[in-house]
């Protein structure tokens, strides 16, 4: 079957790449394009590691497949930090120790982003209702609460 | 131990390879790619008890774009042995007579693509002869069970079975005289309990890619506890030396245990040799949970009494293991530690390794403890109910310190329980008013620690600057404690110290990350090699002065000269620019086979709520106290807490894997393995108290497994406290607490 040719934008800049019908978008970022920050933990849309925002919302990229994405918009955790600076949250997550293994931080980062793109200020059952579609089996997610919270009052005090 | 003054050791430094791990550009064991890579799958039965009457690949192997098929007749024939049973072993990574469980893996493909791999494994041939499945100990252990290995004999003291057995191994701990203790008892409580297999849950499926040179060297990247035992079991699975494998370690995605032994990489490494292109194999979720190593689930029966004043006189428990398709449960660490932290004076603890047709299990975070602690520490809770004393006070009667005989058997050195007791017992938390349908528990919990072979280097780059060299996966911060300790030795700061988990070829030998020992055995040795750095430096020092070692002095990472004679004081960079001149690179190493990782003890406090209508039940709040010895960054010593806890509370309130009557895993997936989310758990807060190990240079000891121990029982206790239902079967899931809570009514 011939591929279907899709052109995107990740992370500000224009892409575009081939790909099989049934192909996922995880595994388009993750074989075509080498975006492997997008990571896979279960293929079944329950372990958020492979978390992006998709024209403003945040969706597994296992359970979307390639082609939907032409003409769309893509974050990913490489797309957080600019110009050389880390996000708040990425800053944040190193400076309370909120990741261990690391393997959930990018999906987490992400879901994170996209709470508070639409949430400035969330309380913390807010920040974990967020969050409850990413698992992390290394912290107990203390640390990743408090990380995400600070960022926020960050990125509120920045947005004054 | 003189307290010492600490200038690094003990702040919160970023960790080295943060950068990488929150942009994304960390490399963890799926994200390798190589020019010409196949795609690697595995057949896994369908049965979980079957005898393999014939294996057919041929169609597969003649479909194109197929380059390897691979079974157990490609893997030469093992022996039984000490140690990791290579008999064993070589069976659980392809089946030989029998598949023993649901997933049990047959066969193994190398192919172009995803899709024709797939296509593959649907050409190849097994023909099943399906035999009825042993889905618990109780059906293991009965005289008519079916057997899974008729060759098994039962190991170990009498009584036990003769003759063919699913009963791996009995074994027995105790002292004094159980029924004089009992009879000196003002109370006895006995109970019997279960736990359900469980898994650790690592985000990241097992993944590896191997590609093999003509000349016959293979070189594996995968994600692993133990690159160094990936390597040694590879090489005599295939049967080949240990210097024709390097394997580098990615980043890994969690572990607790599970990455120590190996499932996919020897078939990597086999597939990539039979095709001659690099092989690349990644596990399904579902397949990690079919085929991976959970911990087995238990049937415990325990018996304990104490007096009135709260002395334990007496214990005696049977503990009955799932260790899976092979043997090698964790009945052995479970009967161990069971009593661990009480002195007591008459107990006899039995424990059983049971075959069933289940996965074989693999190590999971304190190995065995948890489902003991799940035991001992309910009944002792029922017991200060009884006698009307507060459940720390009861502990604290009883706790081992400094000279005890530990009921596992050695004289214990410094330890911190005690001193964990009281922190609790001095906690708010531990006096806060609770709500409506609310309860408090506590319990307590031990582990051993681990020792190993650890070897590191710690070499000086020419601006000053350090390298430190380990060998063992950094999965919860390790290296960044490690380069901490190179900072304190050397007097410079952390920032300038950059730590490195070197691959096999590049780094001494080093034992698995496990144990809970990095940060104490790889930490010494890193010591060890960064003071073997300092002796050089002293002299490297001396002779650009002319002077006599022994009047140079290391202080705050410059060297001062003693002799009297004022010398402008030596950096390290003013030492190492110098070095040619000297007698070249600067290099320290140290390796050792590790002694001395001081016990850990925790005691936790947690509170929860029960809503009667539903019986779900929600942590409230939580604490958790621990003794880590010295905490070298005390961030990571609270996320090893907090993990564990969270884990410990998952296996208390939902977790378990789920069988139908033939065998097949039910809940092979994150959505019906229902693992605690964010939206599940409070803050948990975290104690550390330090009570230094005499065995470590600065008193480490390891803090990753004790956590797991106590939630299980601190759950059950509050659910207790909050309701009044003792909870003895796990998990405690809303139906369960509800069938409890009618059938009292």
């Amino acid at each position: 079957m011939a591929k279907l040719h899709v052109t995107t934008e990740i992370n500000g800049e224009s892409a575009e790449f081939l790909c099989e019908p049934h192909q996922t978008l995880l595994s388009a970022l993750r074989d075509d394009l080498q975006l492997t920050g997008v990571k896979e933990g279960c293929s079944t849309g329950d372990c958020g590691a492979c978390s992006v925002i998709l024209d403003g919302r945040l969706v597994c990229s296992c359970l979307v497949l390639a082609a939907e994405v032409d003409g769309a918009s893509l974050l990913t955790v490489e797309g957080l930090a600019r110009g050389g600076r880390l996000h708040p949250l990425q800053q944040k997550f190193l400076e309370h120790a909120a990741l261990q293994c690391g393997v959930c931080t990018p999906g987490i980062l992400v879901a994170a982003k996209a709470l508070l793109d639409r949430n400035p200020d969330p309380s913390e059952e807010q920040a974990r209702y967020a969050l409850a579609g990413n698992l992390c089996r290394c912290t107990g997610y203390d640390k990743i609460i408090r990380a995400v919270l600070d960022a926020a009052a960050e990125l509120r005090g920045a947005a004054r | 131990m003189s307290e010492r003054k600490f200038r690094y050791v003990g702040t919160r430094p970023i960790r080295h390879d943060g950068m990488d791990k929150v942009t994304g550009r960390a490399n963890f064991g799926a994200d390798f790619t190589l020019a010409g890579l196949l795609v690697g799958k595995v057949l896994r039965s369908p049965h979980a008890h079957a005898r393999i009457r014939s294996i057919d690949t041929s169609r597969a192997a003649a479909l194109p774009g197929v380059h390897a098929v691979a079974t157990s007749a490609d893997l030469p024939e093992q022996e039984h042995g000490p140690g990791v049973d290579m008999h064993d072993l070589t069976r659980n990574i392809l089946a030989r007579e029998k598949v023993l469980y649901d997933g049990h893996a047959v066969a193994a493909v190398a192919a172009i693509s995803d899709r024709i791999a797939s296509e593959a494994l649907a050409l190849i041939d097994v023909d099943y002869e399906v035999l009825p499945p042993v889905l618990s100990v109780d059906e293991a252990i009965r005289p008519d069970a079916v057997l899974l290995d008729e060759s098994l004999r039962c190991e170990g003291p009498d009584p036990k079975p003769a003759g063919p057995t699913n009963v791996a191994a009995r074994l027995q701990i105790g002292r004094g005289d159980v029924a004089k203790g009992f009879a000196e008892a003002d109370e006895i409580v006995e109970r019997e309990f279960t736990t359900q297999a469980v898994h650790q849950g690592y985000i990241e499926p097992h993944a590896v890619a191997a590609r093999t040179g003509a000349d016959g060297q293979s070189v594996v990247w995968c994600c692993t506890q133990g690159h160094f035992a990936v390597r040694s079991y590879s090489a005599r699975l295939l049967g080949l030396d240990v210097s024709q494998i390097k394997v580098i370690p990615s980043e890994i995605g969690g572990g607790f245990g599970g990455k120590t032994t190996v499932y996919l990489e020897p078939l990597a490494i086999l597939l990539s040799r039979k095709a001659g292109r690099p092989v690349k194999m990644v596990m399904t979720r579902a397949e990690v949970f079919r085929a991976s190593g959970p911990a087995g689930g238990t049937r415990i029966r325990l018996k304990v009494g104490v007096t009135r004043a709260g002395r334990i006189t007496a214990a005696d428990a049977t503990l009955l293991y799932e260790a899976g398709a092979f043997k090698g449960s964790a009945v052995m660490a479970g009967v161990m530690c069971m009593f661990a932290p009480y002195d007591v004076a008459n107990v006899r603890l039995e424990g059983f390794d049971i075959l069933v047709n289940k996965p074989k299990g693999a190590a999971y975070r304190a190995p065995g403890a948890p489902m003991a602690a799940f035991a001992s520490e309910t009944v002792l809770d029922e017991l200060a109910r009884r006698i009307g004393m507060d459940p720390i006070e009861l502990r604290l009667r009883n706790a081992v310190r400094e000279g005890s005989q530990a009921v596992y058997g050695p004289k214990l050195k410094a330890v911190g329980f005690v001193e964990c007791l009281e922190a609790a017992r001095n906690h708010p938390h531990y006096k806060a008013p609770l709500g409506p349908n609310q309860g408090r528990g506590v319990a307590a919990g031990f582990w051993f620690n681990g020792n190993l072979q650890s070897s590191a280097q710690v070499s000086l780059n020419e601006d000053g600057t350090a390298t430190v060299v380990s060998g063992c996966p950094d999965i919860g911060g390790s290296r960044t404690s490690l380069a901490i300790m190179a900072a304190e030795e050397l007097g410079i700061p952390v920032e300038r110290v950059r730590p490195v988990v070197a691959d096999t070829e590049t780094v001494g030998y080093n034992d698995v990350t496990g144990g809970s020992r990095v940060t104490f055995a790889t930490g010494t040795a890193v010591i060890e090699a960064a003071r073997d750095v300092v002796r050089q430096l002293r002299e490297r020092a001396a002779a650009l002065w002319g002077i006599d070692v022994a009047h140079v002095k290391w202080e705050d990472g410059r060297a001062l000269s003693q002799n009297g004679v004022t010398q402008e004081p030596l950096g390290i960079a003013d030492i190492t620019r110098k070095a040619a001149q000297t007698g070249g690179p600067i290099l320290g190493r140290s390796s050792w086979m590790a002694k001395g990782n001081g016990p850990s003890f925790a005691v936790h406090i947690g509170d929860v709520e029960l809503d009667p209508e539903t019986g779900r039940v929600v942590v409230k709040r939580y604490t958790a106290v621990q003794d880590a010895g010295r905490a070298i960054h005390p961030s990571y010593v609270e996320g090893q807490l907090q993990g564990g806890v969270a884990q410990g509370v998952g296996w208390a309130l939902n977790e378990a894997y789920l069988y139908d009557a033939q065998g097949h895993m039910q809940n092979a997936g994150f959505l019906d393995y229902r693992m605690p989310v964010a939206s599940d758990l409070p803050m948990i807060d975290t104690v550390i108290v330090e009570v230094p190990n005499p065995h470590h240079p600065y008193g480490v000891r390891g803090v990753g497994e004790t956590p797991i121990v106590p939630p299980l029982a601190t759950v059950a206790n509050a659910l207790h406290d909050a309701s009044g239902v003792r909870m003895c079967d796990l998990p405690m899931s809303p139906p369960a607490v509800l069938e409890a809570l009618e059938s009292r009514r």
